[in-house]
Formats: C-alpha cells, sequence, structure tokens
C-alpha cells in the first residue's frame, strides 16, 4: 500500500478508514503540514478533488480528495475537530485556489471556519441565515421564510490567529466604495441561470468579478439524508441537467461499489451509449449558447435543431427529454427501444455530414476568431489549482478526462482520444467541445452494434443498505469530473451524500481568466467556460 | 430620349397642384395645406414602412434559422406585426422614480425626428423628392447625428449603469463611423459634382454611379455598407444594445410606445440607410440604364421610378439583413479599430483616388 507508507511517512500519527475508500484520518493540528507536503513533494497531489464537510454527530470536520495530474494516483484526507461551538480548521486555499470557493461551501453548511481563508462569506444561503443547515444539530425550523431582502456585504471575513493566539478577523474589502459595480444576473440572458456576477468595471473592463450562487439552491444533499437510496438517484438529473444521465451514472456506480453489485454486461454498454448521447445533446447546446452569446443568432438554431434528434432518441428509450430518471441501482430502468439502434446510426451519418456547417458559419469567421482566440487566458497551473475539470481544464493541456485515466462503464474497451489543447484561450476551449462531439461519435460507433443481450438489469433487494463506510464514485460528464461521496453507517439512507459540482470550480475561475477583459469578453468566457446553475447550487 | 420617363415624372402633377390650389386660397394657406398633406403621407409611409420591415426581418431571419417565422396571425403570419404593434400602443409607459424626467421623455422623440427628417430626404419618383435643395448630402449627414443625443441622453437619464454602458458605446460607435461614412459619400459627391438629391440621382441618367465610378465607387460602397450598417446600430455592430450583455443596452428602462419609438427608428434607420445607398450608387428612382443601348433603356423606362427605388433600397435592406444574421458580434475596441485604422485611411485614400480620378476624365 504505497498511498499508506507515504503518508504515514510524511505524518507517523495519522490513521486510515478501510472501508469504503481508503481515508487517511489526521489531527486538525497535524493536517496543514500533511497537506503541504502532500502538494509539494515528490508526486505532487497537485488537484484537489473536492472538499467534503462532515458532521458525524459529535465532531465536525471536512474530507480532502487529492489526485497527482502526472501519475492520476489519489488519495483521501479526513481531518476532524471536537470543537462544535467554534469549530475551526487550517484552510488549504493557498495550496489550490479551489479550496477558497469550497471552504465557503463547507463553512456555509458546517459553520467550520477556514483560518487564513480571504472570503469566508456565506455562499449559497443568505448573509443573515442562521445555524449551519448540514449540522445534524440544525434546527429544521430557525429559518422562517424572509421576505426581506438581501443585503451582500462588500466585506469579506478572514480570520487569522494573530500574535497573541486569538481569534482575529480582518474585514476584507471586496469592492471598494468607488467601484462601478455591475449586476450581471440573477436574471440576466447570457448567465445561463440564476447566477449573478457582481461585476466591477473600470470602462469596459472587468475589474473582479463576485460570483453571487445560491439563488436556486435546494438543498439536495441535505433532502437526500432523509431518503433511501433509490430515491436519492432523482435528485442526480436535476444537478447538471445537461449531464443528467452521466450524474446519475456516478451515484449508480457508487451505491453499486458499496453493495457489490455487478451490473450486467448489456447495461455497461447501455450506459456508455447513453452518457456519449447526453454529451453529443450538451455540446451541441454549448455551441448554440456560446454563438449566442456572442450575438450570431443563426447558428443557435443549427445547435438546437440537431440537439433534438439527439433528444428524440432518448424520449425513446427513456421517456424523458430533459429529467430521464433512466438508471437504476442495478442496470437501467427498461430496456433500449427497438429502433434505439437505427436511430442512433442514422443520427451520426445525419450529424457528421452536417457538422462542416457549423464550422463554416461560426468557426471560419473572422469576427468568431478575433472574439476568441488569445481570449480569456487560463494557465495550466490555473486551471489544475482551480480545479476546472472537464473541456475547459483540457483546452489549457490538462489532460484530465476521467473515462481515459479511471475508466468506467466500457471507457477501458473502446478506443477514443482524450482531446487536449494547449492554446489556454476561449477558442481552444471551444474546438475541444467541437471535437469531442467526433469523438463522442466514434465511441457510440464502436459500441452500438457490440450491444450484448441479455438483462439490462439485475434483482437488487427491496430495501438498499450500503455497509458502513465512505464511498466514492466519478465520472467525466459533459463539463467535467462529476463525483459523488457517499458516507453510510450502514442504515437505509445516507448520513451524508455529497457532489462534487462541476460547474463550481468554473464560476469560481471566471475572476480570474475575466480580469483585464471587456464585459463581452466576460459573456463569451462564460459561454466558453460552459457552467450550469443548478449544478452549483445544489 | 427620356420620353417615357417624363411619362411618370411627378413634378407636372405636383406644380399643377399647387397653382390649382392658389387659385382659389391665398399661396400661404395653400403651401400650409400641401405641407399637412406631405407630412402625413411621409408619416404614415414611416409607420407602415416600419411595419414591412419588421416582417420582413422576422421572415427573413426565420428563413436564415431554418424556421417558418410568424405563421398564426392571418395568412402567412401577416397581421402579426399590425397585432404586436396594436399592442404596443395600448402598453403602459412606465415613469422611473429616480430617472431625470424631462430627458427620459425626450429622448425617444429626438431619435424619431432624426429619423423622420432623414427619412423625408429619399428620393421617391422622379419629382417625388420631399426635402431637396442643393446640398441635401450634407442636410442627410447632418440631421442623422441627432439621434446619436437621443441615444446618448436616453441612456444617461435612465439612470442604470446598463443603459449608461450601451449609450457611451453607441456614442463612440456612431460619431466614429460618420466620419467613414460622410467620406464614403464625399467621394459619390465628388464623382457626381454635386450635393443635391436629385441631382445626384440625374446624373445617373446614363448609368449607375457604382458603375460609372468603378473602383472607387466600389470601395466606398462597401464602406458605406459596413458604416451604414453601423450607424443603424445593427449587428454585428449592435453592441449599443447588445441583449446578451446589457440586456437591451440604452433602451432597457423604457416601455410601451416610447421603446416602440426606438425601436421603429431602428427599423426605419434600416431601410434609410439603404435607400441613401440606393440613391447615391445606385440611382435612386433611375432605372438600369446603358448608355448606348436605347431600346434597352426605353424598356427599362417602363418600370415606375419608385418600383426601382424600392427595389433597390429593399435589395439592400435584404443585404444588412443577411450580414445581421449571420456574423458574431464584435466588440467595442474592435469595432473603434476597425473605424479609426482601417476604414477611415482606406476612405481617405479613396476620396483622393476619385477625385483624381474624375479630374482626369477616367470615369464613365
Amino acid at each position: 500500500m504505497d498511498i499508506k507508507d507515504r503518508i504515514l511517512k510524511l505524518q507517523p500519527e495519522a490513521t486510515f478508514e478501510e472501508q469504503g475508500d481508503l481515508i487517511a484520518v489526521v489531527a486538525p493540528g497535524k493536517f496543514r503540514a500533511l497537506m503541504e507536503a502532500l502538494r509539494n513533494e515528490g508526486d505532487k497531489m497537485d488537484y484537489l478533488r473536492e472538499i467534503m464537510g462532515l458532521d458525524n454527530g459529535t465532531e465536525l470536520g471536512a474530507v480532502y480528495y487529492l489526485e497527482s495530474t502526472a501519475t492520476y494516483e489519489q488519495i483521501a484526507v479526513k481531518t476532524m475537530t471536537p470543537d462544535r461551538e467554534n469549530p475551526m480548521l487550517p484552510s488549504v486555499c493557498d495550496l489550490w485556489k479551489t479550496a477558497e470557493i469550497k471552504e465557503r461551501e463547507v463553512y456555509d453548511f458546517f459553520g467550520i471556519r477556514f483560518l487564513n481563508n480571504p472570503d469566508m462569506r456565506r455562499i449559497f444561503l443568505r448573509e443573515d441565515w442562521k445555524g449551519y443547515p448540514l449540522r445534524k444539530d440544525y434546527d429544521m425550523n430557525s429559518n422562517p421564510l424572509n421576505m426581506e431582502n438581501e443585503v451582500n456585504a462588500d466585506e469579506g471575513d478572514e480570520f487569522v490567529i494573530d500574535s497573541y493566539g486569538s481569534v482575529e478577523d480582518l474585514k476584507n474589502k471586496i469592492f471598494d466604495r468607488n467601484d462601478f459595480v455591475v449586476n450581471i444576473g440573477p436574471q440576466h440572458p447570457s448567465t445561463h441561470g440564476v447566477l449573478r456576477l457582481r461585476t466591477s468595471l473600470e470602462g469596459e473592463m472587468v475589474k473582479k468579478i463576485d460570483p453571487v450562487c445560491g439563488y436556486i439552491h435546494r438543498g439536495i444533499e441535505k433532502m437526500a439524508e432523509s431518503m433511501t437510496y433509490p430515491q436519492t438517484l432523482a435528485m442526480t438529473d436535476r444537478l447538471d441537467y445537461l449531464s443528467a444521465n452521466q450524474n446519475r451514472h456516478a451515484l449508480c456506480m457508487c451505491i453499486e461499489k458499496a453493495c457489490g453489485i455487478e451490473i450486467p454486461e448489456r447495461a455497461k454498454y447501455i450506459r456508455t451509449i447513453i452518457d456519449e448521447l447526453q454529451r453529443i445533446d450538451s455540446h451541441l447546446l454549448y455551441y448554440s449558447c456560446l454563438v449566442m452569446d456572442m450575438g450570431g443568432l443563426t447558428p443557435f438554431f443549427y445547435g438546437f435543431r440537431d440537439r433534438e434528434m439527439v433528444l428524440d432518441i432518448l424520449e425513446d428509450t427513456t421517456g424523458g427529454r430533459l429529467i430521464q430518471n433512466y438508471y437504476v441501482i442495478g442496470g437501467v430502468q427498461a430496456d433500449l427501444h427497438p429502433e434505439f439502434q437505427t436511430k442512433v446510426k442514422a443520427f451520426i451519418k445525419h450529424l457528421r455530414g452536417i457538422i462542416h456547417e457549423y464550422h463554416e458559419i461560426f468557426t471560419g469567421n473572422v469576427i468568431a476568431r478575433e472574439r476568441l482566440i488569445k481570449v480569456g487566458m487560463l494557465s495550466r497551473e490555473d486551471a489544475i489549482s482551480l480545479g476546472t475539470t472537464g473541456g475547459t481544464g483540457r483546452a489549457s493541456g490538462w489532460h484530465n478526462d476521467v473515462r481515459k485515466h479511471h475508466p468506467y462503464g466500457m471507457y477501458d474497451q473502446v478506443d477514443f482520444k482524450e482531446i487536449v489543447y494547449d492554446g489556454c484561450d476561449s477558442f481552444d476551449r471551444y474546438m475541444v467541445r467541437m471535437d469531442e462531439i467526433m469523438e463522442s461519435m466514434n465511441i457510440i460507433e464502436q459500441l452500438i452494434d457490440r450491444i450484448p443481450e441479455g438483462d439490462y438489469k439485475v434483482k437488487t433487494k427491496p430495501i438498499i443498505k450500503l455497509p458502513a463506510g465512505t464511498y466514492s464514485a466519478s465520472v467525466e460528464t459533459s463539463r467535467g469530473e462529476f463525483m459523488a461521496i457517499i458516507v453510510s453507517d450502514g442504515g437505509k439512507s445516507p448520513v451524508r451524500l455529497h457532489f462534487r459540482s462541476t460547474g463550481l470550480p468554473l464560476v469560481h475561475a471566471l475572476d480570474t481568466v475575466c480580469r483585464g477583459n471587456k464585459i463581452a469578453d466576460l459573456i463569451a468566457i462564460g459561454g466558453t467556460l460552459d457552467y450550469v446553475i443548478p449544478d452549483i447550487d445544489r | 430620349m427620356n420620353g417615357f420617363l417624363d411619362y411618370y415624372n411627378f413634378k407636372p402633377v405636383a406644380e399643377w397642384i399647387h397653382s390649382s390650389l392658389c387659385g382659389v386660397m391665398p399661396e400661404g394657406l395653400a403651401l400650409f395645406l400641401e405641407g399637412l398633406v406631405v407630412a402625413v403621407v411621409i408619416i404614415l409611409l414611416y409607420a407602415i414602412l416600419a411595419i414591412a420591415l419588421i416582417y420582413m426581418e422576422r421572415k427573413v431571419c426565420a428563413f436564415f434559422q431554418c424556421r417558418l417565422g410568424p405563421m398564426r396571425v392571418g395568412k402567412w403570419g401577416l397581421l402579426q406585426v399590425f397585432a404586436d404593434v396594436f399592442k404596443i400602443l395600448i402598453k403602459e409607459i412606465i415613469k422611473l422614480k429616480n430617472s431625470d424626467h424631462f430627458l427620459y421623455e425626450l429622448a425617444p422623440y429626438l431619435v424619431i425626428l432624426a429619423s423622420i427628417l432623414t427619412f423625408s430626404c429619399l428620393p421617391w419618383h422622379n419629382g417625388m423628392g420631399i426635402i431637396d435643395f442643393n446640398i441635401g448630402i450634407f442636410f442627410v449627414l447632418a440631421v442623422s447625428s441627432i439621434e446619436v443625443v437621443g441615444i446618448l441622453l436616453a441612456g444617461w437619464s435612465s439612470n442604470s449603469k446598463y443603459t449608461l454602458i450601451g449609450a457611451m458605446r453607441s456614442g463612440a460607435m456612431m460619431i466614429s463611423y460618420e466620419l467613414s461614412l460622410g467620406m464614403a459619400m464625399l467621394a459619390m459627391v465628388a464623382l457626381s459634382g454635386t450635393m443635391s438629391i436629385s441631382g445626384i440621382v440625374e446624373s445617373q441618367a446614363d448609368g449607375w454611379n457604382i458603375f460609372k465610378g468603378h473602383i472607387p465607387a466600389w470601395i466606398a460602397f462597401i464602406v458605406y455598407l459596413i458604416a451604414g450598417n453601423a450607424e443603424a446600430n445593427r449587428g454585428p455592430f449592435d453592441l449599443a444594445e447588445a441583449e446578451q450583455e446589457l440586456t437591451a443596452g440604452y433602451h432597457t428602462e423604457y416601455s410601451g410606445m416610447h421603446f416602440g419609438f426606438f425601436y421603429l427608428a431602428e427599423y426605419l434607420n434600416l431601410f434609410i440607410v439603404s435607400g441613401i445607398a440606393a440613391t447615391v450608387f445606385l440611382g435612386g428612382w433611375m432605372p438600369l440604364h446603358i448608355a448606348g443601348l436605347d431600346a434597352f433603356n426605353q424598356v427599362m423606362d417602363y418600370i415606375p421610378g419608385v418600383v426601382w427605388f424600392f427595389g433597390k433600397a429593399f435589395l439592400i435592406v435584404f443585404l444588412l439583413m443577411w450580414i445581421k444574421w449571420t456574423f458574431p458580434r464584435l466588440r467595442i475596441d474592435q469595432i473603434l479599430t476597425l473605424e479609426w485604422k482601417y476604414l477611415i485611411p482606406i476612405c481617405l485614400f479613396n476620396l483622393l483616388l476619385m477625385v483624381v480620378l474624375k479630374v482626369y476624365g477616367l470615369v464613365f
């Protein structure tokens, strides 16, 4: 066990949880040193996949999932503090930038203050919210419907320990009094949902962006804690609705892994094909929305015209177009529609024949190229540090395709390219998606004629109970790595169910990418980053 | 030679009406009545053209986008625009609490005023120019600039950040593009030797300017189309009202008919830009004449001038719609770069070229 050895060498006092995922547990005092060592020594764990806040009834803490971008080795580290009154953990946001926003999420739901995080505000909930809702002792009646307007603070809290050893709150200014702050959103044509970007401008130039999330937060993770496992599946389609099936794939895999359910070969094929269809669907919409954001209204319809065919195919089999509820624990809900294969083949033939139109009207257009090339630079280091997975990371030269590096479904048996560009600009982010459409068709073509006969689902017990432990599974959705993490105590509903949002790091990256660019670029960059709001506001 | 052309000439009719009116009333009253009638006709024509253009835009854009466009209200959706105009007429005009009321309400009228004044300069038909005097082109350029004032006032007085950014963008863009617009026209004035609109049309009796002026005329035509598109605030230059960035730009806060005025003016400006292009480059109401081919010219003369004018204007309108529905939007700095670094030097050179060619008699 080299992971164990490695951690023990760095931190001899670490203990390990081995039910489900292997998780190293360290005390808060030793935690920061261990993380620094993991980040900077040997195989650098330079990608912080996720921080999951946790309340096990007595202690509060967080689990950090790390990955090395060189070796793809994964490590999980957990640290818990018994102090429920005033829980504090050291921040790791100087090691991984993405921690800035993920620690805010943990603070919002668990009230854990991260020392030295420059911006410890609530992120999803209102700033005057009482209590921390994901704690086990949270009183559900403590926040009656509030009809007052929320006033956003112009200051962020930064908690530091001063030279006397006591905690001090440095009030960091987010916006200056004289800043020209424009609200872009929550109702705005090109924030792709109810996202609000407080943008301070210098003329046309963007000086700073402060994303305000939570307008459609539904508390899915909290709801899931009172649901049985099959019930929790219904939530995933409502996260990133353009990756509905892929999200569900992650949760199904996670539960199947925990229960030791082997799904039939046929179900694996079906899941892989449907995942790729969904990816094509999402990338076509991506194309449409991007050109629309840039003022090109005609290409918008090209994408929608062809996306309609994908939705029709999915509708035949699953009965749904947006919310499909297709995958279930142990397989899929129903067998494929008899015409599925013919229709998919016809669609691929059609799209291969027509995709040149997309490139003729937009990719080669001089205005489009001027607007995208060398605009919105996101360096590889920043991409990794900010955890912008998916096409956005791959356009910055980061090989991060989960399908390739941690294969699931049938991906280890098909031949496909991981599309990586190294231009780091908006244009490459766009090209990654366009090439992935072709690659997805390639994957589907390899599988569509080889779907084996047999069951599409295994029988599972009527009540599914997961053995105690922490389980995780991740998939490559249309816009990055999506992760489902379940903490179970052996019961029929999870103690904690957490999803890695693919969009949150992307929205967080907006500030880094957009600074110094124009307002028009902000919109185009938002389009190329490709975030979906319900996935951020879980 | 121009036998049939004279047959359609409206001037004798106008003169006859004038003299017969003068027979029964003092000349001042007759002029007043004539002015009133012309004003009513112009405003009616303005409204009808707006409706036609909105319908055309919807259909053209729908066909570009693999759609049918309005189909439900009336045959082929013909009544859709009437329904929409009626709706906009009965909508409430919302008063903003913290706006500058006087300027806020003045702005749409300035925009529509500029638009109607320019509109009246178009040569509809032989002898049917309404505002027509020796510096017609100059007048057109001057009054069309009033629109910028309206837009800036609208953006400023709404007291909203989006409108302010939209107005500033618009101001920067329209003032810049007026230069190349003016210089493109100046090249054609140099070719025609007159600034009067009817004079320019008359001078094209033996061939349209775009053929007579060959290379510099084509350059001027293309520059004019780009600058004219920008002046009309239409895509890919529609960043003043870029809905994806600024929701609706300078007219975000307007409602009802005040918004309608901006909307009307936008469509009519499209027509005006096309109409001026048709006048200056394609001969206005002048039929297609090729020097030397008298029989051919005769046949062309059978088609009335008003048909020629509208045909040419709508052809250019279609061209501009085609551009709008194909290209993505430019960014403000790119727009200004295009104007100041490319179009203006080209225009200056083109003007020089035109003058040299004209002086040495190298134009047709």
